[in-house]
């Protein structure tokens, strides 16, 4: 017996596999014939075999709250979700303009304040970010590059179209997932994915130092990771990248500022280190600059960069790109530097602060989701349809009184995917993270992490709270 | 190379040969008591004091039993040193140098240690299966040192894992002979008898020794026994082979040549230790008194390692004032 599509339903939903009449769409056409030939045991062994060696490679994260310190691993559905050539194609120059243009406005923020003095972005919404940092005031990152590495979060609504959800422009993680996936994808539907042709995504680890390289002054340049440490959720993905790339994993223990540059101990003393891609936090890279307590930083480290002796990816300073009020503003950013519309358009994000957004907030906040500006993770936030009188009442006042703090979007149901369910396919909703490389040329790299809120109507992706992940083929 | 991953390479490899030494105690311990006359009780305290754990033990557990024994030896996580603990250890310490050694290496060892976890979560150990999971570990070690010199280059993370892994079984392999020491002999006339000679061969058996020593010397003769386990160049998990190997790698780092004088202080102990037992014959052991002999060389092989870490890995920045 094998699985069958038969009784798959869309719920009215848009769904990425099946259109509104239940017929297969064309490029998904082989994933399906391949599915409903297979023993479903074949099928199931196969997805079993992926989590099994997930588990034996160690690409887990732990469970705190468990006592034991249990480990688990991120789910993976094995049946992958397939994206068009064309469509693909699209989304390349979208992430491209976008990135272009974020990366104009953070040199402009931390230097002459153009967009601010136009009055095009409020100075005091820039200002008033917490991850707007003064001391990066000034600064002239190597090549005038400041976010190197990008995981933009896209979702599709119930039309089919694509949308940016956020722009994480602070050192985003997930690639490693995406990597493992296709090295699991291609063991698990050889035939399929030699027929559909997808694009490869294998070469990240070397695009990444050909980025990193690039950075640097020096022309044969000492490359390395900086990690918090093995306690740390995303600890394999730093291991895993600095191994690929060949280059050091180092912890802020192993690194020292001695004569004005930065340096690693080793067994044969001190090593001159060129270009850090380091994936801790803006505010815990140097005590002596950011927050006192940081125990994961290297003092001294900032003012080695601002002499351009040391290269930082990403730098300092970008969180306030990515920020949720600044965020509502991309669109005009995008028009502002580049004189073009956004290729891919913005989730509709109303601003509270604007009058007339504001009164449209108030009037459908049982249809809206009311989001704290500042707070991140799900806290703060209101969804409208899910509600009662009495919280979209207190939300109101909440709004009325401090308006800066809140912005509105409205809800957006995610299309979905089939995945494997109690030995079924059910529709689920999912997301894509695509990655973005800025070195000597903006590369999107073709694919991406799509997380699936596994949960049964969840809209959730996270893998805290029952996500898992697909692998992501981009066809030619 | 980091220092730190030279620190963690050198831990990860000396966990390992510790786990596999403490699986040699046990498995060599559960045939030694199948062994014995009816009118002779097993004896489970003298593994504790060679471990050189008494203090912990009784606290934990009062009286060594063997249910007691085997559950703090291998599972229990209160003991740094329990088997559990030790691959738990070498594990952490891998999968913070993950970038460095191969992917076999760290799978290998990853589903080693859940696998021994998954062991310690089951309950009752029963005698069939726990002789059988102690080889299981030795096996699980020995196919870990095997992946090793398949599949790493060598290089200086090499030469820092053998350094680890050397110091480590010269120590332990010390440790069998000791235990000899404490096992309480029914009467002092029984030396020499056939009780006190199933001990010696016991010692010999948890150092994989007994073939090889039969070859080299036929009958079993405690004196001859130590000279086997303490002064035979060719056997690899005898104190001088194992100092041997240890000092030819500690040289090969700092890249002197064994035949030149030495280049920092620990090589300067290792050698000095090695020439001891280059020197030493085993009537002079005896002597000046086997254990207390053994205590000596413990305390000397702890010095070069102690001075491995003072000279590799705690580097710090010169002239530099801590702020």
């Amino acid at each position: 017996m094998a699985f069958t599509f038969d009784h798959y339903k869309t719920d009215g939903f848009f769904d990425e596999m099946f259109d509104e009449q239940g017929n297969v769409r064309p490029a998904w056409q082989a994933i399906r014939k391949r599915v409903e030939e297979l023993p479903k045991d074949e099928l199931l062994n196969r997805q079993h075999a992926a989590e099994r060696a997930l588990m034996q490679m160690g690409i887990t994260f732990n469970v705190y709250s468990d006592g034991a310190g249990t480990e688990r691993i991120m789910p993976i559905d094995i049946v992958p979700r397939v994206i068009e050539g064309q469509e693909w194609k699209r989304l390349q120059d979208g992430l491209r303009q976008r990135i272009t243009a974020l990366n104009l406005f953070l040199h402009d923020v931390y230097n002459d304040q153009k967009i601010l003095k136009d009055g095009i972005v409020p100075r005091a919404l820039v200002e008033s970010c917490q991850c707007f940092l003064l001391p990066c005031m000034g600064l002239k990152p190597p090549k005038g590059i400041w976010c190197h590495i990008t995981g933009t979060d896209l979702i599709r609504d119930d039309s089919g179209t694509f949308m940016v959800l956020e722009d994480n422009l602070r050192c985003p993680s997930g690639v490693s997932y995406m990597l493992e996936n296709r090295e699991i994808s291609k063991r698990t539907f050889p035939e399929v994915f030699e027929q559909m042709r997808v694009q490869p995504v294998s070469n990240y680890p070397v695009r990444l130092l050909e980025m990193l390289r690039h950075i640097s002054a020096n022309p044969s340049p000492t490359v390395v990771v900086l990690t918090p440490g093995i306690y740390n959720s995303a600890y394999f993905e730093h291991s895993y990248l600095a191994q690929q790339m060949g280059v050091e994993l180092v912890e802020n223990r192993d690194l020292v500022v001695h004569d004005g540059f930065v340096k690693m101990r080793t067994t044969k003393g001190f090593q001159i280190v060129d270009t850090i891609y380091r994936r801790i936090d803006d505010s815990f890279l140097d005590p002596k600059v950011f927050r006192p307590d940081s125990m994961l930083g290297i003092p001294g480290l900032f003012d080695v960069y601002k002499k351009g002796r040391v290269a930082l990816a990403n730098a300092p300073g970008t969180g306030v790109a990515d920020d949720k009020v600044i965020y509502a503003y991309v669109p005009r950013i995008i028009k502002y530097y580049l004189d073009e519309e956004p290729v891919i358009p913005n989730v509709r994000t109303y601003m509270c602060w604007e009058e007339e957004d504001r009164q449209y907030v108030l009037d459908n906040i049982d249809q809206l989701v009311v989001k704290e500006a500042n707070e991140a993770g799900g806290y703060g936030m209101l969804i409208g349809p899910k509600s009662t009188r009495a919280q979209q009442r207190l939300f109101g006042m909440k709004i009325r009184q401090n308006p800066r703090n809140y912005i509105a979007q409205p809800t957006i149901s995610l299309s979905r995917v089939p995945a494997i369910v109690d030995h079924h396919f059910e529709g689920r909703h999912v997301d894509l993270r695509p990655y973005i490389l800025y070195g000597e040329n903006i590369e999107v790299i073709p694919g991406g992490l799509t997380r699936v809120a596994l949960r049964k109507g969840s809209l959730v992706v996270n893998s805290s709270q029952g996500g898992g992940s697909k692998d992501t083929w981009v066809l030619y | 190379m980091l220092s730190r991953v030279a620190n963690s390479t050198y831990w990860v490899n000396r966990y390992i040969e510790r786990a596999e030494n403490y699986a040699r105690f046990m498995g060599v311990n559960f045939s030694l008591a199948l062994d014995l006359p009816p009118e002779v009780p097993p004896q489970w305290g003298p593994i504790i004091i060679t471990m050189a754990e008494e203090a912990s033990f009784r606290q934990l557990y009062g009286a060594p039993t063997r249910d007691h024994v085997v559950q703090f030896v291998t599972f229990d996580t209160r003991n740094p040193n329990s088997i559990l603990s030790c691959l738990w250890a070498a594990r952490e310490n891998a999968r913070s140098i993950r970038e460095s050694i191969s992917r076999e290496m760290w799978e290998h060892l990853n589903q080693f240690y859940l696998k021994v976890r998954e062991r310690a979560d089951k309950r009752n150990h029963d005698l069939n299966d726990l002789q059988d999971f102690y080889t299981e570990v030795k096996m699980g070690s020995q196919l870990f040192f095997g992946i090793v010199d398949s599949t790493i280059t060598r290089n200086e993370g090499w030469h820092f894992g053998r350094v680890g892994r050397f110091l480590e079984r010269a120590d332990k392999t010390s440790r069998f002979v000791d235990i000899k020491y404490f096992i309480l002999l029914p009467d002092p006339n029984t030396v020499g008898a056939p009780i006190d000679l199933l001990h010696w061969t016991a010692v010999l058996k948890s150092a994989s020794a007994y073939n090889m020593y039969r070859q080299a010397y036929g009958v079993i003769n405690p004196t001859q026994i130590v000279e086997f386990l303490f002064l035979d160049k060719k056997f690899p998990r005898s104190v001088i082979h194992c100092l041997r190997q240890a000092e030819t790698s500690l040289y090969e780092i700092s890249g002197t040549s064994l035949t030149s004088r030495y280049s920092n202080s620990a090589e300067k102990k290792l050698s000095r230790l090695c020439s001891e037992f280059e020197f030493v014959d085993v009537k002079e052991i005896f002597d000046f008194g086997l254990h207390e002999y053994i205590d000596q060389f413990q305390a000397r092989n702890n010095e070069v390692a102690a001075d491995i870490f003072n000279t590799f890995f705690a580097l710090k920045p010169v002239g530099e004032q801590s702020s």
